[in-house]
């Protein structure tokens, strides 16, 4: 089969978004619908990708390769079992998306369309770029839509947030741009043959000390994306300005590719630096866990309280990553998925109700359940799953990530389960302060319940949360594979290191392939020269 | 028959499917008979594997895996239900207790528009219940845990436009969720050290040694932690009071018969790990003898019927706990079975007074109510009684039991405890019934005006719940009536072990048992002085001691406590770091970098005069000094 | 046969007294002209070395700058005339639009 499949699910939005510039921008309903088909189409056949995914093998599935510029610089994507779920869900929720800023955005309807098309090819070419330069200008090119939408379409101090968002983001970037050089140019010296190849940068062992730095630079970029604690700022503006559906992709979707390249990229190129680092990072992520929850707990905006709700979040998540260990990884990984889901429902929700009130406040509201029965079972349910209600997805991401921290360290284990007190205050009690209580607001009083377009496109989230915290083995065993020979990679690559550094200067030690199955490291040492 | 057993927590399950996704289009009559045919179908399937797994020949553990839930690395847990004694009593409890209260709801919620809702939300209930006591292993319980907290958040927030309602149900979860963390810590450790949660394998890890002492003392504390969160004990219980905000039948449902007694069902669950560590049991005896006393104070100037029924209930839960402390697990089961029957009893008795006045709560606004309740007084009577330990009712062989087996074990601090707290229950539990029923009217006129007894479907379970209050004590005699007669205790052997149950002396136990009942009816007694026949020492005494009264009165500030040293600090201190820490330097440097750089780009801006003359003379100098440069 | 030097300090006079115009006059369009005369007095320099080192080198660059100082009159001017019509003067202090 030589469907050149990832390639159609990456560039069907782009292609979309060109052939959307033929069309007539007065007809609203003909761009929207044309754009939620292509977006409803993309999400089938990467359904494919699903049901196709072979779970026995770590190695790129998928995988299609073509010359490009030349010097090491290709066109190679590919898909593996961490990759595969980020792609399914910006599929999943590109749709949704759409849906959901249907009435909300009136003004420049046909750029908005062109840019959250452009956008998604953006995020899934993260996604499945396995050549560094694709990935970097995937990485990059998937900021100038998000620029625009936030800045044209956001909220009062859009442009401050967006040049924020943007800028910060790019500080980071260039610092791994270096990087990226840096194990350019060194591959080329040991081996005498240019590659960007990701799979090629496996099988450098660096010497520690380069670890280090290229760790930082690669870190630093994705820290920022994640966001770590206190690189986090910007995500409360950028949210809290950003129109509903780029809060939701910012959040569910744009994050996570920190977290994504934390596991592609920072730990397994530069596994004894991330050993090294791990206690600092470590500590960042749990400083996040608790200060994201006390800071939303406090928040007046119901936007800017989720933002820093993902905060807490993505704190567990990347806790639970430098866990280190199986359980964490696959929980952290999982938790991504539900992080995806749950926060950008919230922000769906937090949409809702701004498109019938156009405010973000908290006081603003109060007792809108009376008003809005339906739609308080779902706000009800998605919040539930952001708190980590068994039954629902959050809780076996919460569990998986809680037990691998748990494993790793008692004492950042007990300290971690106060994201679940956290989680629960300062959503409930948003939750009784906008929905419970009585009207106190007269625009209140004007809110109608959930139309069906708005049922429909949160009725498919709240099937998947339900399917994912009941069934999560359908998931969960299609990581196995990855999980585990990633732990093998960072496990086996950090050995090599420690028994052949000895403090000479090295820039890189050797070249290892480490297979995918549980190669004994010894042995190979043993028959190597050196 | 038995196999379908597992059937028993699906049936409300799908029941509140239908009734959340179709609720709107069914018809009121439709969802009562619905749900509560659901809860009966589920009390059936109990009974009859109840008897399934009762003679000498049938298995006495059933377990079902319904399929593997979440697997992970060494993380592998089935969802996997179990049914045994122990499982049985909690099943019939619930199911059982919570039929007549669904019937009960049918009279008490006929005029709520939110009938519906209401309905869904109890076959939610009965769901997270039954999932909590039919779990397999912990995880699957902590569905249950978690669901059952759900639920009550839902229900006592239930009229949810009443602010202090949506805060009660807030609060009670935020509470109760403190517990879980503790919980959750608990299965942690046990997942870690043993491998497994479910009970089995920590009954066997525990028995072939392999879970030392102090590890053992750990995770008991850690579940512990759990249990006095849910079961409302200190520091954990100030959410119960306030729960009292949800519907009176919910009140008889989660915060007295059914949720709150997960604790204890928990903590008599893990009774094998909970033998190796006797830290953590004393600690359990400890907690629970002084929230029983601790409660039953409050409970004394309470003027509240449901808040008074509410410190009861805290009390009472201590009670259970002092039985699990002392090792007499199937004491403490025993009670939790009696008591489910006589304080959901008292709390829809008490809801129908409420209904019967209008909604009154205040009981020195009643009085006198005797003769226009004429069915709904004597089954409040009957459970007042049982509950206050007068012989041969429900309430007298368990709580006995109870403070014998404290005895028994040599704690005599926390036996005397258990001894005062029982004078306090029957102090203000006939201090209720006085004011409520007795003596002189003090009603609204009003309320009077509507003064009715309610309809039958809320009067019979009324009489149902107390034919239980009397006879559900019987079926665990204490010894002195006959060797062989605590049939429960003798279910219960193959789950709880009972392994150092110092025996007493026929005399001993007498004297204890006769201790008991003086101590009860000096209680009433006191009561019957104080409320009916000199009124006026009440007064007094409060104007003797109106510093104890005000504490008693408002519950020792206990609330005002917590929120001046944790709820207040934490969020003046997140309001604080958020305006000087997260916006003032966090966010202030990230600002400041781009203010700086714009600030130089301005400070090399004005080099720009703009007058072409500078430039060129700029220019003109600097070509000078280059070619001098380059020439010299 | 003229000396190279006369050339070099012919050139050099033109090149000094297009500097001097360049800041004595204040209108554009002579500032333009004291530029250009710069510009021919570089011109004459190339001419008159290409001459002394019998290379033709120099000659073509002069053709060349002769092309693009063309050019760069017409566009000139152009602006000039547009920067008039817009600011109804050409005085350079009264034009101070790069000003930080």
């Amino acid at each position: 089969m030589n469907i050149p499949i990832l390639s159609i699910i990456t560039f069907l939005p782009l292609a979309g978004a060109i052939l959307l510039i033929f069309f007539n921008r007065d007809n609203k309903d003909l761009l929207r619908k044309f754009v939620l088909a292509i977006t409803i189409i993309n999400f089938i056949i990467s359904l494919f990708l699903f049901f196709n995914f072979n779970a026995g093998t770590a190695e790129p599935q998928f995988a299609e390769k073509a010359a490009w510029i030349g010097h090491g610089i290709m066109y190679h994507v590919g898909i593996d079992g961490i990759s595969l779920f980020l792609v399914l869900l910006t599929t999943f929720l590109m749709p949704i998306t759409i849906l959901s800023s249907w009435t909300s955005i009136q003004d420049k309807v046909k750029e908005y369309l062109i840019f959250m098309l452009i956008l998604q090819t953006g995020i899934i070419g993260v996604f499945v770029s396995l050549n560094l330069f694709l990935f970097y200008v995937f990485w990059e090119a998937m900021l100038i839509p998000m620029y625009f939408l936030i800045g044209i379409w956001g909220g009062k101090r859009r442009i401050y947030a967006t040049v924020k968002f943007v800028l910060y983001t790019m500080v980071g970037s260039l610092l791994m741009l270096v990087a990226i050089f840096v194990l350019y140019t060194l591959y080329f010296k040991v081996t005498g043959t240019y590659s960007l190849n990701i799979f090629d940068f496996y099988t450098m062992i660096l010497d520690p000390k380069l670890q280090f730095w290229l760790f930082c630079a690669f870190g630093l970029a994705f820290a920022i994306k994640v966001p770590l604690f206190p690189f986090h700022t910007w995500l409360p503006d950028a949210h809290v300005e950003a129109p509903t559906a780029g809060s939701v992709i910012l959040a569910a979707v744009l994050i996570k590719m920190g977290t994504y390249g934390f596991l592609r990229f920072a730990m397994p190129l530069f596994p004894d630096a991330l050993m090294k680092m791990l206690p600092y990072l470590s500590a960042l992520a749990l400083i996040g866990i608790i200060y994201g929850g006390l800071m939303a707990l406090i928040q007046k905006d119901m936007k800017s309280l989720v933002a820093y709700s993902s905060v807490s979040h993505m704190g567990l998540i990347m806790l639970a990553i430098f866990a280190v260990n199986f359980e964490g990884l696959q929980g952290g990984i999982y938790q991504m998925l539900n992080h995806g889901l749950s926060t950008g429902a919230l922000f769906l929700c937090v949409g809702i109700l701004y498109e019938r009130s156009h405010t973000r406040l908290i006081k603003d509201y109060g007792g809108v359940s009376k008003q809005m029965p339906i739609f308080a079972v779902f706000f009800l349910i998605c919040l539930l799953s952001s708190v980590g209600l068994p039954g629902l997805n959050g809780f076996v991401g919460e569990i998986l990530s809680l037990f691998g921290i748990f494993k790793a360290n008692h004492l950042l284990g007990i300290l971690a389960v106060s994201t679940i007190i956290l989680a629960a205050a300062y959503l409930l009690w948003m939750f009784q302060r906008v929905m419970h209580g009585p009207i106190t607001n007269e625009k209140v009083r004007s809110f109608k319940d959930l139309n069906k377009r708005e049922i429909l496109f949160l009725i498919p989230i709240l099937i998947l949360m339900f399917w994912m915290g009941i069934f999560p083995n359908t998931f969960l065993r299609k990581m196995d594979t990855t999980i585990n020979h990633l732990l093998n990679q960072i496990k086996s690559k950090r050995e090599i290191v420690q028994m052949q550094y000895k403090g000479e200067n090295f820039t890189v030690l050797s070249l290892e392939k480490i297979e995918s199955s549980n190669v004994n490291i010894d042995v190979e040492l043993e028959e190597d020269p050196r | 028959m038995t196999e379908i057993f597992w059937l028993i927590p699906f049936i409300p399950a799908v029941s509140t499917f239908i009734l959340a996704v179709f609720g709107r289009k069914l018809s009121k009559q439709w969802v009562s008979i619905q749900a509560c045919l659901a809860v009966f179908a589920s009390f059936v399937i109990a009974l009859v594997s109840f008897f399934g797994i009762q003679g000498a020949s049938a298995e006495h553990t059933l377990v079902k895996s319904l399929f593997g839930w979440i697997e992970s690395g060494s993380f592998k847990v089935d969802f996997a239900l179990q049914f045994d004694p122990l499982t049985a009593i909690m099943c019939l409890v619930v199911t059982g207790v919570g039929f007549f209260i669904h019937v009960y709801s049918i009279g008490y919620m006929a005029k709520d528009p939110g009938y519906k809702r209401f309905f869904t939300y109890l076959n939610l209930f009965m769901f997270a219940m039954l999932i909590l006591v039919m779990g397999a292993n912990l995880v699957v319980m902590f569905v249950g845990w978690e669901g059952v907290g759900l639920c009550s958040y839902l229900l006592i927030g239930f009229w949810f436009d009443k602010p202090s309602a949506a805060r009660a149900g807030k609060k009670a979860f935020i509470v109760n969720r403190i517990g879980d963390a503790g919980f959750l810590l608990g299965i942690m450790f046990i997942l870690i050290n043993i491998g497994s949660t479910s009970f089995t394998a920590i009954n066997e890890a525990v028995h072939g040694g392999e879970v030392t002492v102090g590890l053992a003392t750990l995770i008991g504390i850690l579940l512990f932690v759990g249990a006095v969160g849910k079961s409302a004990q200190i520091p954990l219980y100030i959410w119960l009071p306030d729960a009292m905000e949800g519907p009176t039948p919910v009140s008889a449902l989660i915060h007295a018969a059914t949720m709150v007694t997960a604790g204890v069902y928990m903590v008599a669950r893990m009774n094998v790990l909970y033998a190796l560590s006797p830290t953590a049991t004393d600690i359990i005896a400890l907690v629970g003898a002084l929230t029983a006393i601790f409660a039953a104070t409050m409970a004394l100037t309470q003027n509240d019927i449901k808040r008074v029924l509410a410190y009861s209930t805290i009390s009472q839960l201590g009670y259970m706990f002092i039985a699990c402390g002392v090792g007499a697990y199937s004491a403490g089961i025993f009670h939790l079975f009696t008591h489910a029957f006589f304080k959901g009893l008292l709390f829809l008795a008490a809801g129908s007074v409420m209904h019967a006045m209008s909604g009154e709560l205040n009981m020195q606004k009643m009085g006198g109510l005797k003769k226009y309740l004429p069915r709904t007084y004597p089954t409040f009577l009957i459970g007042a009684i049982a509950i206050s330990g007068i012989p041969f009712l429900s309430g007298f062989f368990s709580k006995d039991a109870i403070l014998t087996s404290a005895f028994a074990s040599g704690k005599y601090f926390i036996w005397a405890l258990g001894i005062c707290g029982a004078i306090l229950t029957a102090f203000y539990m006939f201090r209720l019934v006085f004011l409520t029923f007795h003596g002189q009217e003090r009603i609204e006129p009003e309320a009077k005006k509507h003064l009715h007894e309610s309809p039958p479907s809320m009067t019979i379970p009324l009489m149902i719940l107390a034919f239980f209050s009397i006879v559900a004590g019987w079926v665990g005699l204490p010894v002195v009536f006959g060797k062989n007669l605590d049939k429960f205790g003798q279910f219960l052997e193959p789950v709880i072990h009972q392994s150092h149950e110092a025996h007493l002396s026929l005399g001993t136990e007498w004297a204890l048992i006769f201790i008991s009942i003086v101590v009860a009816f000096a209680g009433i007694i006191i009561a019957a002085i104080f409320y009916l026949k000199k009124t006026e020492i009440p007064h007094n005494l409060v104007k003797r001691f109106p510093f104890i009264y005000k504490l008693l009165y408002n519950k020792y500030y206990v609330d005002e406590f917590y929120n001046a040293t944790i709820v207040n600090p934490m969020v003046k201190g997140s309001e604080f770091v958020y305006k000087h820490f997260d916006l003032g330097i966090i966010d202030a440097a990230v600002d400041s970098t781009g203010n700086i750089t714009n600030f130089f780009g301005k400070m090399l801006s004005y080099l720009q005069t703009g007058i072409i003359k500078d430039y060129a003379l700029i220019f003109l100098l600097g070509a000078t000094i280059l070619i001098g440069f380059l020439l010299f | 046969m003229i000396p190279t030097s006369y050339y070099i300090i012919l050139s050099i006079i033109l090149f000094i007294l297009g500097i001097i115009a360049f800041f004595v006059k204040k209108d554009l369009i002579t500032q333009f002209m004291s530029v250009e005369i710069m510009l021919n007095a570089a011109n004459l320099a190339l001419i008159a070395f290409s001459k002394a080192s019998s290379s033709l080198d120099g000659q073509i660059i002069v053709f060349f700058i002769i092309t693009v100082a063309a050019a760069e009159a017409a566009v000139g001017l152009a602006i000039i005339l547009l920067v008039y019509r817009q600011k109804k003067t050409i005085k350079t202090e009264d034009i101070q639009l790069m000003k930080g």
